[in-house]
């Protein structure tokens, strides 16, 4: 009743579908190898969260069902195709937040049961490592992948599609986590990661002497919950004193321990593991400092450097589409709706043929 | 010679029904947890056993809830899928209501049935329904009621109303003032894809067509995230 999809040479390549709904991100993509990416659309839930100061797991998952067909159905015009020239149907299946997974899911594995497509659950981070293989120059494997997003921080060696080594990851906060934060502990109007950013541009990034966690150490793992609590002490210090130039003053000074960290611990990594191509993903590799002083680095270092377009740093659909085309040897007739709230990125594998249910 | 896939997981109940111009197939589970599971291959055995795929259908009906709000929406993700996929339309249908048509369905087939399910946070959902031209009709629309500030519409004429469903068990205290016009009736009722069927078969026969994109939950809580 399925058909198995069978690599043939002849043949165009399978044409796959990609949804994403791990957090606050609505997001569908079509992508064929060769053709490229056909269309993505996107639903950010960015302010229905904002009131709440952080992302609210039940708003989410009801803002997910309601925007999910809707963003398909754009999707399916930009590329000019009907569902049933959909060949396979890839979602994000972890890690992420449940309720928010289930969504994409479940919509995932029954449109793959009606249009009689196999399905393939994509590891959310795996694809952030893979997205800038969308670009015209994608990075040849092996790399070193920086991982920074307001979820995940971390340093993977990547030999190939599911060889994954992770040198170094957050021990607390994520990095994008401590942006917003220090947006909040700033009381920004729009308090995020991006506001904050966009306040340094304005400031002196040496006004404040904040801590470099785990600078000076051997290992790769990043620390920021210290540097978010020096922000805390200096805000409360601060916010006594008349004028506001400080803000902006403590923004460039947070920003700058931030990229100092992240800038050295790629260093560390790159020399340790003796490779030359760094691939930047997650939403804090739009981070416009953090793009100069790695450029910069990269300049005197000879490395290459690789980043998805700035709107595929943060969460899309794109990403998932392309792993799911990566891992099409994967995709099978699925019934059953499974998500992963935890699914260690370490324990994936190269993609294998299942046994088909 | 209408056909109609009905499925449900707005409680610990995981279920499928097919109705074939009058013949009911149908598959129930009480299966905390495990609906993501169940659910798809439900559809399957209920369509392998009718023999029919998924596009001989004419439509999807599903527990819109009250419910579970992560049920709810397996439920309606699964159908908008479903619908999507094969260009069917979708009738939601409410889980009170359900349970109604669940209650008269049994051998004592009341007329007039009060369902009500457990909303957590000391809170209950109500359905108030009485039996009217070949179905259980709302007297009131479905509700989030604190217990105590749960009432009884008027009975019907000579008649009393039946409590049914798990929130009768969970505020007995609170809701004992209701007794005087409420007989207990079945605690543990639950709602039932194959109780869906009435009410999607008098949607369906009264014109209702919609898209896949309307399959979604009624929660009736909208209160769910506070300002920190």
């Amino acid at each position: 009743m399925h058909p198995e999809v069978k690599p043939d040479p002849a043949a165009p390549a399978p044409c796959v579908l990609g949804i994403e709904t791990s957090c606050d991100e609505t997001a569908v993509a079509i992508y064929r190898r060769g053709s490229g990416l056909l269309a993505h659309a996107l639903f950010s839930q960015a302010d229905l969260h904002a009131e709440f100061g952080g992302v609210v797991p039940e708003l989410a998952s009801r803002d997910h069902v309601r925007k999910l067909l809707p963003l398909l159905d754009t999707a399916l015009r930009q590329a000019g195709l009907a569902p049933s020239q959909l060949d396979a149907i890839a979602y994000t299946a972890g890690p992420g937040l449940v309720g928010a997974l289930l969504v994409g899911a479940a919509t995932a594995v029954a449109l793959g049961r009606s249009l009689q497509r196999p399905v393939v659950g994509v590891h959310h981070l795996e694809a952030h490592l893979l997205a800038p293989r969308l670009e015209r120059q994608p990075p040849a494997y092996p790399f070193l992948a920086l991982l920074v997003s307001g979820g995940h921080t971390m340093l993977v060696r990547v030999a190939g599609l599911g060889r994954y080594s992770v040198l170094g990851e957050t021990l607390d906060d994520a990095a994008g986590e401590a942006f917003d934060k220090t947006a909040r502990l700033l009381e920004l109007p729009h308090a995020s990661g991006a506001a904050l950013a966009a306040l340094a541009q304005q400031g002196d990034p040496q006004r404040y002497p904040l801590p470099r966690p785990l600078l000076g150490q051997q290992r790769l793992d990043f620390s920021f919950s210290g540097l978010k609590t020096a922000v805390r002490l200096t805000v409360e210090r601060e916010a006594a004193q008349p004028g506001g130039a400080w803000r902006a003053d403590l923004a460039a000074s947070f920003q700058q321990a931030v990229v100092d960290v992240l800038v050295a611990k790629v260093r560390a990594a790159l020399h340790a593991s003796g490779l030359t191509r760094l691939v930047v993903a997650g939403g804090v590799g739009a981070n416009v400092a953090l793009r100069a002083a790695l450029r910069a680095e990269a300049g005197r270092e000879g490395w290459q450097l690789y980043y998805p377009r700035i709107e595929f740093c943060t969460d899309n659909g794109a990403m998932v589409a392309l792993a799911g085309a990566e891992r099409i040897a994967e995709a099978a007739p699925g019934a059953v709706i499974g998500v992963r709230a935890r699914w260690p990125l370490s324990t994936l594998a190269p993609p294998a043929a299942r046994p088909r249910d | 010679m209408t056909t109609l896939l009905a499925l449900d997981t707005a409680t610990d109940n995981c279920s499928v029904a097919l109705w074939q111009a009058g013949q009911v197939l149908s598959r129930c589970e009480l299966a905390p947890r495990r609906h993501g599971e169940l659910l798809l291959p439900m559809v399957d055995a209920v369509l392998a056993e009718a023999q029919l795929g998924l596009g001989a259908c004419d439509a999807i009906a599903f527990g819109c809830g009250p419910g579970s709000f992560t049920g709810l929406r397996i439920a309606a993700a699964v159908t908008q899928g479903l619908a999507f996929g094969a260009d069917l339309p979708v009738l939601p249908v409410s889980d009170l209501a359900a349970m109604a048509e669940g209650a008269h369905a049994a051998d004592d087939a009341p007329t007039a049935v009060g369902a009500l399910l457990d909303a957590r946070l000391e809170e209950v959902y109500a359905g108030w329904y009485v039996w009217q031209e070949g179905r259980m009709q709302p007297v009131l629309a479905d509700a989030l009621v604190a217990p105590a500030a749960l009432q009884a519409p008027n009975a019907p004429p000579g008649g009393h109303w039946w409590g049914v469903g798990p929130g009768w068990a969970v505020y007995p205290e609170a809701l004992a003032p209701l007794h005087g016009v409420v007989r207990p009736g079945r605690t543990d009722l639950l709602p039932e894809a194959r109780h869906l069927l009435p009410q999607a078969l008098a949607q369906w026969r009264a014109g209702v067509r919609l898209p896949a994109a309307s399959a979604l939950p009624v929660y009736l809580r909208d209160a769910v995230a506070w300002r920190s």
